[in-house]
């Protein structure tokens, strides 16, 4: 059995690694659903890095492209690439650019445009229905996407459908790059909308990973797809990064990195001598 | 002459085709009547997904049914499946690499009354942009049919666009050869050359006819695909005759003739390209023959270009 914490807070250090040395990332988008993905990597979906196509896999699809850092850490760390690689991340000709790209194993689709993931998603739960497959899928969605019309469509058609294999997380961090979501387009009250589009709603600390993991785990309710609303702090695990607009993609300077990486060191001891 | 819509033969055609292959599945979007797929619908129930009026969503959901192993078509108005849904075709299907069949049907003046809203004059200029999406139109129900059975065994992505209304016969026959990306020589000649596309194929026909008659030996190039282009056809064209014509139900811009043009022009001895379509303007509204008509993409107008260039 992973441990969980620990696991999210070594993902954050790749994260800050990455970002320093390649000097271009979502820095809080990252750290603000990094909890998020080490859940459902490794916790809660069946997916294997040595079979990455097999037919019955769990399949995840990130609609909030730009946190593409955590996303090739986690996918390094399970080993679909080599851990190396994630040194060639935004150089020239790297397939680890800042976007999801599905050359990479893992990745399922290339998203990067906001408001399509959820969906893309909706057609592959679909498919299951269809074909009779048992496999689940889970899509993650910004906040400040939800302000894109195509995401409502995704949602209608997902509850018409009555796709109860299918999980939409919202990463409820309240910021995004202008500054406070709630300012720049409101969407609340955000799980009335959700109901009222005919989904399940489940609020949970989206950075509490055994709260997280635990609702992800949770049996679906029959013929309704499930929202997942993950009240996250963006820059998580960083105090300079947390809560902070500005550092959703601000890249830290030297002497914000050597403090970044100090801070998730305390945070791992404090872990190990728990 | 025989008239039969081109959406009336691509039902026929897939629901021949889906019997044979569950995979295929029919997206519309409150589309199944103005796609002529009513009679998919009865015959197939269970491989026809309504998405509702969402053209955006229809595309995204295509694609994630394509990637887990369905083979989507999806039928919407071209007007709306090449504007309103170009993000998800170039991300979702071209860029993701998604085994889907983009529909536009009704396209160019098809709706020609409604106006520049449903009119799709942009469509090729837009979709042969676009890495990784084969663009096709068919000139006739005989060209509609072997283009079908052509994308129900395709695994690339495309998009075909589709008129409303019967058209005329190109062919005479049932089509074995159909080529994805390689012009038709519909007639051979050596003064002039007329390269059209989709129903201005029919134009270009009658058009030859009578310039024959005067004695003119003309060539008529079906480009029924647009993108992958037969460049070899056009420099062949370019070199053999004095005069291109191009025909499209199209913007003048970026459409056929400027992909004509751009192969011509990096040719040394290039014969001169005059591109008939649709004036950079909100088209003017009425039925299908009349804006042909008003906008020279007739018999009249290719005999005067001809004289002025060649007589």
């Amino acid at each position: 059995m992973v441990n969980l914490k620990k696991k999210a807070l070594e993902i954050r250090k790749d994260v800050i690694e990455m970002i320093f040395h390649a000097k271009t990332g979502h820095t809080g988008s990252d750290l603000s659903c990094t909890d998020i993905l080490v859940a459902l990597y490794y916790d809660v979906m069946n997916i294997d890095p040595r079979n990455p196509d097999d037919p019955d896999r769990d399949r995840y699809i990130q609609s909030k492209g730009h946190a593409a850092e955590v996303y090739w850490a986690v996918l390094a760390d399970k080993g679909f690439i080599e851990k190396e690689e994630l040194k060639t991340f935004s150089a020239f000709g790297s397939r680890l650019i800042g976007h999801p790209n599905n050359k990479v194993d893992g990745v399922e689709m290339n998203t990067g445009s906001l408001g399509h993931g959820l969906s893309i998603a909706t057609g592959i739960a679909l498919a299951a229905k269809m074909d009779n497959k048992s496999y689940h899928t889970f899509t993650l969605l910004g906040d400040g996407e939800l302000a894109e019309g195509s995401v409502w469509e995704g949602a209608m058609a997902a509850a018409h459908y009555q796709l109860d294999n299918l999980t939409a997380i919202i990463d409820r961090n309240g910021l995004q790059i202008t500054g406070a979501s709630e300012d720049v387009m409101k969407v609340e009250p955000l799980a009335n909308k959700w109901r009222a589009f005919g989904w399940e709603v489940i609020e949970v600390d989206g950075n509490d990973i055994h709260a997280l993991s635990e609702e992800l785990h949770k049996q679906p309710v029959d013929g309704k797809p499930t929202c997942i609303i993950a009240h996250t702090v963006k820059g998580k695990g960083i105090s300079m990064a947390e809560n902070a607009a500005g550092w959703h993609h601000r890249v830290p300077n030297q002497e914000e990195y050597d403090q970044a990486i100090a801070e998730l060191d305390m945070q791992l001891e404090a872990l190990a001598n728990e | 002459m025989n008239k039969i819509a081109n959406r009336q033969v691509m039902c026929e055609t897939l629901i021949d085709e889906a019997k044979q292959n569950q995979d295929i599945v029919v997206l519309t979007s409150d589309s199944r009547g103005s796609a002529s797929l009513v009679a998919f619908a009865e015959s197939q129930p269970k491989q026809m997904i309504e998405v509702g009026i969402a053209e955006q969503n229809i595309v995204s959901i295509a694609a994630g049914l394509a990637h887990s192993g369905k083979r989507p078509f999806v039928a919407s108005p071209a007007c709306f499946l090449s504007m309103r849904s170009i993000e998800q075709i170039k991300v979702d299907v071209a860029y993701s690499n998604t085994n889907v069949k983009l529909i536009g049907i009704s396209g160019g003046v098809s709706y020609g009354a409604l106006g520049m809203s449903h009119h799709s004059l942009q469509d090729i200029a837009v979709t042969r942009a676009i890495p990784n999406l084969q663009v096709i139109i068919p000139a006739d129900r005989f060209e509609t049919k072997a283009v079908f059975r052509y994308l129900a065994q395709s695994d690339q992505p495309a998009y075909v666009r589709l008129g409303r209304n019967p058209v005329e016969d190109c062919y005479q026959a049932e089509l074995t050869d159909f080529e994805v990306g390689k012009a038709v020589t519909m007639r051979n000649g050596n003064d002039v050359t007329l390269i059209a596309t989709g129903e201005t194929v029919r134009v270009a026909l009658d058009a030859a006819t009578d310039l024959e008659a005067q004695g003119l030996s003309v060539r008529v190039l079906n480009m029924h695909t647009i993108k992958p282009l037969d460049q070899k056809a056009i420099v062949k064209a370019a070199t053999e005759t004095k005069l291109i014509i191009t025909l499209e139900e199209h913007s003048i811009y970026s459409g056929l003739g400027a992909a004509v043009a751009e192969v011509v022009s990096a040719n040394r001895d290039g014969a001169a390209v005059k591109i008939l379509g649709i004036a950079d303007e909100p088209a003017v509204t009425g039925k299908t023959k009349e804006i042909f008509d008003h906008y020279g993409l007739s018999t009249e107008n290719i005999k005067q270009i001809v004289t002025e260039h060649l007589l």
